[in-house]
């Protein structure tokens, strides 16, 4: 039977909303420190992406003549709609703070609500790379999104829950058992989907500052200043949030005690950087053409996972 | 003009006066019924409505008052003194017939009021018939919509011949074999399916949209097709006990026509073209919900049942909502610019600030996203998808998932497409020079369906009971009682609110970020170092979509002339990307033109003499006569008198 919305308790709401605010920015620290590492680099502090944020904030905007409302309503629409698409995730273990039966259909239509607008916005410069861009973006969303709901659906049916906060339980941690090869599968194709999603290598290089290579840097190549920020605040909150759905079904840990639960949450979501930095070290970008390639591939592989769960 | 505004007024209180039968029918579901006599042999004149009539009633109701109004503005006398009678004299028929279809309980008159309808519909569409592409599509629209009536014919004779009457009421269990009623639903699904536009059988619906006015055509796009929607639901209801199969195969055609459907729709540079491949695509949505509707029926999970058709149903209001609102709102840009070619148009969001913000609006309805309505019939057909999950027999249901969510994203993709070149950036064509703004009369039934959008969006709970009164009506007397409740399934309405909370979110940071811009410098686009931007280097609809056209190559079969660059001086050349109806141009008009091939011996006895058409005409009434007359019993008559 479907349940209705619940809201969790207040303190593991507060909780989980500090986290979700604070942490975000520190993972994209930890990707590039590991990049740097990895060239033999000292790299920035970890915190940089902080003091970036902060320099953002300060500065004023430079706008571009061609563009209407739409081209601010983009960050601040994408920033709310991932933030609040974040709230329906739980974090080590703990329920999130809004959950429903069908929230993870929520949840990845907030984030597609989030991709319109960012290309939307894109559009309203005009510019030929902002177009390219967010075409780009669109396109590769059209393979992605139903490479995730096979996926989804498929921890729907091992779960026996419609909620991403029962879907993500520690009790998915017996699914390793009984399924084994499924849960490959499926975190293996949820991967590559959280690469292409945060256009990471081998999808999209953040990184570089060659337009005509990107995805997601091209499209907000106009936005500056305190628009600039809530871009890549958003970014990196999309990042944390699909990184923790990869991250509980990987380390399905319930210690029992609230602290050493969100530890153990906190601590794989780096290693989950760290996982990302190591990637974007060891590979080079895929040339565009091959990026549905490997996305179809995803899907193939989600959808088989799936269909081993329902003919098994 | 006063009589103008009069026929629009009728309209409109003749929606509110049946809106209030409408709810008042669903306030006391049992059933509301009038007979009257009438003279013709067959049927009866015999009308009713029940739960399944009342919900599609609503949007039927709603959709031709508002057209109506809109057209006072954009269809005045003044502008179109040779069509203006017209359009508003079969708008009202068109209306009217397909209320009349709705509550009919008779064959016979649902015949009827299916040929006024399609007759009024014919007239609309080639409102502008000096222009041949136009009487091109009328003719192709009124041949299929004959087929559809033929068909529906053989159906109804069939089941008049199995039962022994024409009442559109639930067959009894067990009076027909299964082999019958299959080839009776077999029949219904393609009749019905060629009226909903359902892929393959969608051939008309493109161009018929495309050439009629805008105001006509979010009428056809939101309500008439639909009614094929009715039939198929109406139908099912008449006959018991479907068989999984029939489920599976509603499951198959819906996935086709959405995918299909989004599919062509990328590929379009006409607007209006674009919207009506959306029509499929919506179609197909709701065509995977009556699926999953009958796959709980067959297996016998009310739950399913719930789901599946209340997604359905629901999604015919949401569709007929944001597609009439799509669809007025382009009226209003390809008023404004005099094209309807995407790749001609830009940065119009500057002349049309309402429209655009209109349009923008119904897009993120279209594509399901939060928070407006069309999220909220996705939702619960997902929901149904995950349930089929469980079932045993069957698991097909479950692919609705990523179906929809292949859909969802190519109608973003596409959607994100048409609001950035025809609104955003910068104006491509210089000869293409906006014109007025909408008038109020045109404004206001746009403002209506918006705040549709949202309130059924953020609050659908004020259309569960409709959609609770319409499955349990649907699945009659012996499976109403079990059935759960829409609202005891849904987190609805605190989800809606705490969605519509998160906008308010989003536009106030957005109001932060346009405080903090007002003293921006501002300055010409950045396109990486190069000054000199002109408006001919921007991404087109066309070069947007190329990527995906390209993907999707073999369904599209695209017509692709690419640049001719020879030489040291090559000459001026153009990429060019051309996507016709590959089931009109590779099977239906071959199909039909070896047809009409195979029938052109019949035409030697065409004599092209008036008189000849005269002796044909005497002879086949004579015959008729003869046939239908006693002669012997005549004879008798006259020898003994």
């Amino acid at each position: 039977m479907i349940r209705s919305l619940v809201l969790g308790s207040i303190v593991d709401a507060v909780l989980h909303v500090l986290v979700l605010l604070a942490v975000p920015p520190l993972l994209q620290g930890v990707i590039v420190k590991t990049k740097a590492r990895f060239g033999g680099r000292v790299g920035a502090p970890v915190l940089q992406p902080y003091f970036d944020l902060a320099k953002l904030l300060r500065k004023e905007m430079v706008i571009s003549r061609t563009t209407s409302w739409v081209f601010l309503a983009g960050p601040a629409v994408t920033l709310t709609a991932t933030v609040s698409a974040a709230l329906l995730l739980p974090f080590g273990g703990m329920s999130a703070p809004v959950h429903f039966a069908g929230d993870l259909v929520l949840f990845a239509y907030l984030l597609a609500l989030g991709r319109f607008f960012t290309a939307a916005a894109a559009l309203d410069t005009g510019s030929a790379f902002e177009g390219m861009g967010a075409a780009r973006e669109v396109t590769f969303a059209c393979l992605a999104e139903p490479a995730m709901f096979l996926g989804l659906l498929a921890l729907v049916k091992l779960s026996g829950s419609l909620e991403l906060s029962g879907m993500l339980a520690p009790g998915i941690g017996t699914a390793w058992g009984r399924a084994a090869p499924t849960m490959v599968m499926i975190v293996a194709g949820l991967f590559v989907i959280v690469l292409a999603e945060n256009s990471r290598i081998p999808v999209d290089d953040p990184s570089t500052h060659l337009e005509l290579t990107m995805i997601h840097e091209v499209m907000v190549l106009d936005h500056s200043g305190p628009a600039l920020a809530a871009v890549l605040y958003g970014a990196s909150i999309k990042l944390f949030a699909m990184g923790a759905i990869l991250v509980q079904l990987v380390v399905p840990v319930a210690l029992g005690s609230v602290l050493l639960d969100w530890g153990v949450f906190l601590a794989a979501m780096l290693a989950f950087a760290i996982v990302v930095g190591v990637v974007e070290s060891c590979m080079a970008r895929l040339r565009l053409l091959y990026v549905s390639n490997l996305l179809v591939g995803a899907g193939v592989i989600t959808g088989f996972g799936l269909l081993l769960l329902l003919v098994g | 003009m006063v009589a103008d505004r009069v026929a629009a007024g009728l309209l409109g209180l003749g929606a509110a006066v049946g809106l209030a039968g409408a709810i008042a029918a669903v306030a006391s579901p049992t059933a509301h019924g009038l007979a009257w006599p009438w003279a013709l042999p067959w049927g009866r004149l015999v009308v009713a409505v029940d739960g399944i009539s009342a919900a599609f009633l609503f949007p039927t109701l709603l959709v031709p008052a508002l057209a109506a109004i809109y057209g006072v503005g954009y269809w005045p006398p003044q502008a179109h003194p040779e069509s203006a009678v017209r359009v508003r004299v079969f708008l009202g028929l068109l209306a009217g017939a397909m209320t009349t279809l709705l509550i009919a309980r008779d064959a016979v008159l649902f015949l009827m009021a299916f040929e006024v309808m399609t007759l009024s519909a014919f007239f609309l569409v080639t409102t502008e018939d000096g222009r041949s592409e136009v009487r091109e599509a009328g003719w192709v629209y009124l041949a299929a919509s004959h087929t559809s009536f033929l068909l529906l014919l053989a159906m109804f004779a069939a089941l008049h011949a199995l039962t022994g009457s024409f009442d559109l009421t639930a067959v009894a269990p067990g009076s027909i074999g299964l082999g019958a009623r299959s080839v009776l639903f077999l029949l219904a699904l393609v009749a019905f399916g060629i009226k909903a536009g359902v892929m393959p059988f969608h051939v008309w619906l493109p161009p018929a949209h495309a050439s009629a006015p805008s105001h006509v055509s979010a009428l056809m796009s939101g309500v008439l097709i639909k009614i094929g929607i009715y039939g198929i639901v109406r139908v099912l209801e008449m006959l018991p006990e479907p068989p999984v199969a029939w489920g599976v195969l509603l499951l198959l055609l819906g996935a086709a026509s959405g995918i299909g459907g989004v599919a062509f729709a990328i590929a379009q540079h006409d607007i209006k073209r674009l919207l009506a491949y959306h029509s499929i695509e919506n179609i197909g949505i709701i065509v995977m919900g009556i699926g999953l509707a009958v796959v709980g029926r067959a297996t016998h999970v009310p739950l399913l049942v719930v789901l599946g058709l209340g997604a359905a149903v629901l999604h015919v209001w949401n569709h007929a909502i944001f597609k009439a609102l799509l669809f007025l709102s382009a009226g209003v840009v390809v008023h404004a610019t005099g094209t309807r070619d995407i790749d001609r148009m830009g940065g119009l969001g500057r002349a049309l600030p309402w429209s655009s913000a209109l349009f923008t609006l119904g897009a993120v309805a279209i594509c399901g996203l939060p928070p407006l309505n069309g999220f909220v019939s996705e939702l619960i057909l997902y929901l149904g998808a995950f349930e089929s999950l469980k079932l045993q027999e069957v698991r097909l249901g479950a692919l609705v998932a990523p179906v929809l969510a292949v859909i969802g994203a190519l109608a973003c993709a596409c959607f994100v497409k048409v609001v950035g070149s025809v609104f955003l950036g910068m104006p491509r064509d210089p000869t293409v020079r906006p014109g007025d703004e909408a008038g109020w009369s045109m404004r206001a039934p746009m403002v209506i369906l918006a705040s549709l959008c949202l309130v059924l969006g953020v609050v659908p709970v004020v259309a569960f009971p409709v959609l609770d009164v319409a499955v349990a009506s649907w699945m009659g007397q012996t499976g109403a009682r079990e059935l759960p409740h829409l609202r005891d399934l849904l987190p609805f309405p605190a989800v809606g609110i705490a969605v519509a909370m998160v906008a308010a979110v989003a536009a106030g940071l957005a109001w932060v970020l346009m405080r903090a811009a007002r003293g921006a410098q501002v300055v010409g686009t950045w396109d990486c170092g190069y000054a000199r931007i002109t408006s001919r280097m921007q991404y087109t609809g066309s070069s947007f979509g190329r990527t995906l056209v390209d993907l999707l190559r073999p369904i599209l079969r695209p017509h692709r002339h690419d640049p001719v660059l020879a030489g040291a001086f090559p000459l001026r050349s153009a990429f060019r990307l051309h996507v016709g109806d590959v089931v009109f141009e590779r099977w239906v008009l071959p199909l039909v033109e070896r047809f009409a091939d195979r029938c052109s011996r019949l035409r030697t006895r065409q004599a092209l003499r008036i008189q000849m058409y005269i002796v044909y005409v005497v002879v086949a009434t004579v015959g008729l006569l003869l046939f239908l007359i006693d002669v012997r019993e005549l004879l008798r008559a006259a020898v003994f008198e």
